[in-house]
């Protein structure tokens, strides 16, 4: 399916990673957005606010973020698609929310734009802090997808790409952008409409009588109606069977958090996107995501010029997490470089995945600005010294 | 010996409330004196006698006793999180506007970790019915004191008895917006059912208390008898006031409970005042979705 050319302003742009990511999310059929005013991501749902009366969407700002990230799971099931936009002290206030989207399995986007915290911290500059928030935020156990650009470009590209993953798996998708990627200004090139991929909603179409709203199909994603169908149906955040009826037993509990888990598992390699340069044949390879793929750029090619044999694998996909990829290549490096704005986050999911069988040299920051590429270069030397 | 000497006429007549049921789930979980189902009895011939397409109406639910409300209801129904059953309402109906949007809860979900949510909806005149069951705790969680707890009335995290002022909801409902609002209790059944029907009649935010009996944690606690008693007790101390200047609403412990229908106005819903001003403001490039578009025509009759 192809985008509806009403929202599409195809073309080339210069426009920031915030107001690109707006343009994603019309461009994705998105019709219903609900947020609350925080800084840096405010501008996403600005643009919004202009566009949307002139494309048949709906935006609400609401009360706070706990009515926002629910509003938009409401608008899900009356049938639009819709997303909630925030930075770090909202995303801790969305947390519930994210649960129940992956418990309903409501297929929305959450678009992040982080900055330095803990707490109110350093409200207008960057920072990765909210890595392990976005997998594992909310309480209990279930999978969610994460994607993390790198570019205005990017964020207009993977808004895309974040709507037709929720649809595809029903499960909440976050846009893990932050303050630099969100205020760069940058060309950005919106394809003709027939050019953008679509995925829609997948809804059942058999009979009434037989609709079992939690049975899954052979990807392990059950089929969605909206209210209104006359379908009847229950959406519960309770544990529930596959009629949607709540269900305390703990065979039930077992089978779906295990469905819930496994959906994303069974399908990663189908999510799971990531560039890599020159990481066959590397000694050291610098894994990086978001902003820091950029901060590290100067510093690899710096290495490079002096010999060293140094790879860059990018990651676009961060959740689920390219556990494959990361044991495979650890089996053949020396040592992996992992730059963040953070005290260890995705470094530790690398240390995971290595499991000893190569070195893991975290870049540490607190955020606020980027790393200077000296501090990636220092730990590439480092790195490669054993 | 035939099978037919045995065989008896059906002679119970279906029980008409029923198919408004998910029956698969009974029995359900409230108490022996709980007032919750009689209000859900009281809802459903409500709605079968409101001439509603009930394939067209939505129940929303948040966390608790009456939030169980929505997973015995046999519609589209939805059982929310704690508090937020409001926001995902409103998100379902701005999404549908064809949908008939019912948020059916107690007064701990709704008006005390719910309450923003609750005077946002009723400024903004979102297009719901907003039923509150008071039972003046928190039940499912073992009868803690709530924002509707009366001053002495005793909870298990009051154990001496509550000393903060309880909210006067018909006068909140009122200041904040909403278009229709009313006070029952679980006892007043003829007119729990009359006032549902008009609210489900009227566009904007309506509102209906129900005072109701926990039996379990409240009554027993204070030493006010069973649900019987409470039912006494309501009959007995009720005052219909309809009209009545909700400011002089609010309730204490063991006392005079005014009830009736203190509110009916008109007001512009959020829908269409949105819809109203962008055309204004906007002209032509104003592009309503397409299920708004719908609904006002069902609503012209075009």
């Amino acid at each position: 399916m192809h985008a509806d050319p009403i929202g599409v302003l195809t073309g080339r742009h210069f426009i920031d990673g915030d107001h690109a990511c707006s343009e994603g999310a019309i461009a994705a059929g998105c019709r219903f957005a609900a947020g609350y005013p925080i800084t840096p991501s405010t501008e996403v749902v600005e643009r919004i606010a202009e566009r949307f009366p002139k494309v048949g969407g709906i935006f609400i700002q609401m009360e706070d973020e706990l009515a926002s990230s629910i509003a938009i799971q409401g608008a899900v099931w009356g049938g639009k698609k819709a997303m909630t936009v925030t930075s770090g002290p909202g995303f801790s206030l969305m947390m519930e929310h994210i649960g129940f989207a992956a418990m309903t399995e409501t297929p929305c986007v959450f678009v992040d734009v982080q900055r330095a915290g803990p707490s109110t911290g350093l409200p207008t500059m960057p920072a990765q802090g909210d890595m392990m928030q976005a997998r594992w935020g909310s309480h209990g156990d279930y999978g969610i997808i994460a994607l993390s650009p790198n570019s205005p470009q990017e964020c207009f590209d993977l808004t895309i790409k974040a709507f037709n993953l929720a649809e595809q798996f029903r499960v909440p998708v976050m846009m893990m952008m932050d303050e630099c990627v969100g205020h760069m200004i940058e060309r950005v090139v919106i394809p003709a409409p027939e050019d953008i991929e679509i995925v829609p909603r997948r809804y059942y179409e058999g009979p009434k009588e037989e609709y079992r709203p939690y049975e899954p199909e052979r990807d392990l994603v059950p089929l969605m109606v909206k209210a209104g169908e006359g379908y009847r149906m229950h959406v519960t955040g309770l544990t529930h069977d596959e009629q949607g009826y709540p269900n305390m037993s703990v065979s039930v509990q077992g089978k779906l958090v295990r469905r819930l888990v496994d959906k994303l598992k069974a399908n990663a390699e189908r999510i799971i996107e990531y560039k890599e340069d020159m990481v066959e044949g590397a000694d050291v390879v610098v894994v990086t995501y978001g902003i820091s793929s950029r901060t590290a750029v100067p510093a690899i090619e710096q290495a490079r010029k002096e010999g060293l044999r140094v790879g860059h694998l990018r990651l676009i996909t961060v959740w689920p997490f390219p556990e494959r990829m990361i044991a495979e290549i650890a089996g053949r490096i020396k040592a992996f470089v992992v730059p963040e704005l953070n005290f260890g986050q995705i470094a530790l999911e690398v240390e995971r995945c290595t499991a000893g069988k190569a070195g893991v040299y975290l870049v540490p920051h607190a955020g606020g600005t980027v790393h200077q590429p000296r501090e990636i270069y220092t730990a590439i030397r480092k790195s490669v010294k054993g | 010996m035939s099978e037919e000497l045995f065989e008896v006429e059906e002679s119970v007549p279906p029980n008409p409330v029923e198919e408004f049921l998910r029956m698969d789930r009974m029995p359900h979980i409230w108490c022996p004196g709980c007032g919750i189902g009689t209000t859900v009895n009281c809802f459903v011939r409500a709605l079968d006698a409101s001439g509603l397409d009930l394939d067209k109406v939505a129940v929303v639910s948040g966390i608790g006793c009456t939030g169980r409300v929505a997973g015995y209801i046999r519609l589209d129904s939805f059982h929310t999180t704690h508090g937020r059953a409001i926001p995902f309402a409103t998100g379902l109906k701005l999404a549908n506007p064809e949908l008939k949007v019912i948020v059916y809860s107690g007064d701990g979900d709704l008006t005390a970790i719910g309450g923003n949510h609750f005077i946002h909806a009723a400024r903004r005149n979102i297009d719901m019915t907003v039923i509150l069951l008071n039972n003046g705790i928190y039940g499912m969680t073992g009868g803690q004191v709530a924002p509707t707890t009366p001053i002495s009335a005793v909870a298990s995290t009051a154990p001496y008895g509550n000393f903060e002022d309880n909210f006067n909801l018909p006068y909140m409902a009122e200041s904040c917006g909403a278009v229709y609002v009313a006070r029952w209790t679980s006892f007043h059944v003829r007119h729990i059912t009359k006032s549902i029907k008009e609210a489900l009649a009227k566009k904007g935010f309506s509102f209906i208390e129900i005072v109701n009996p926990c039996p379990t944690l409240y009554s027993r606690r204070n030493k006010i008898g069973d649900g019987l008693d409470q039912m006494i007790f309501y009959r007995d101390n009720s005052e219909v006031r309809n009209g009545a200047d909700t400011k002089t609403v609010g309730m204490d412990f063991q006392g005079k409970i005014v009830v009736g229908k203190f509110v009916d106005r008109e007001r512009p819903t959020y829908d269409r005042a949105m819809m109203q001003y962008y055309q204004k403001k906007l002209g032509e490039d104003f592009v309503p979705s397409e299920e708004m578009r719908n609904a006002v025509h069902a609503e012209n009759g075009n």
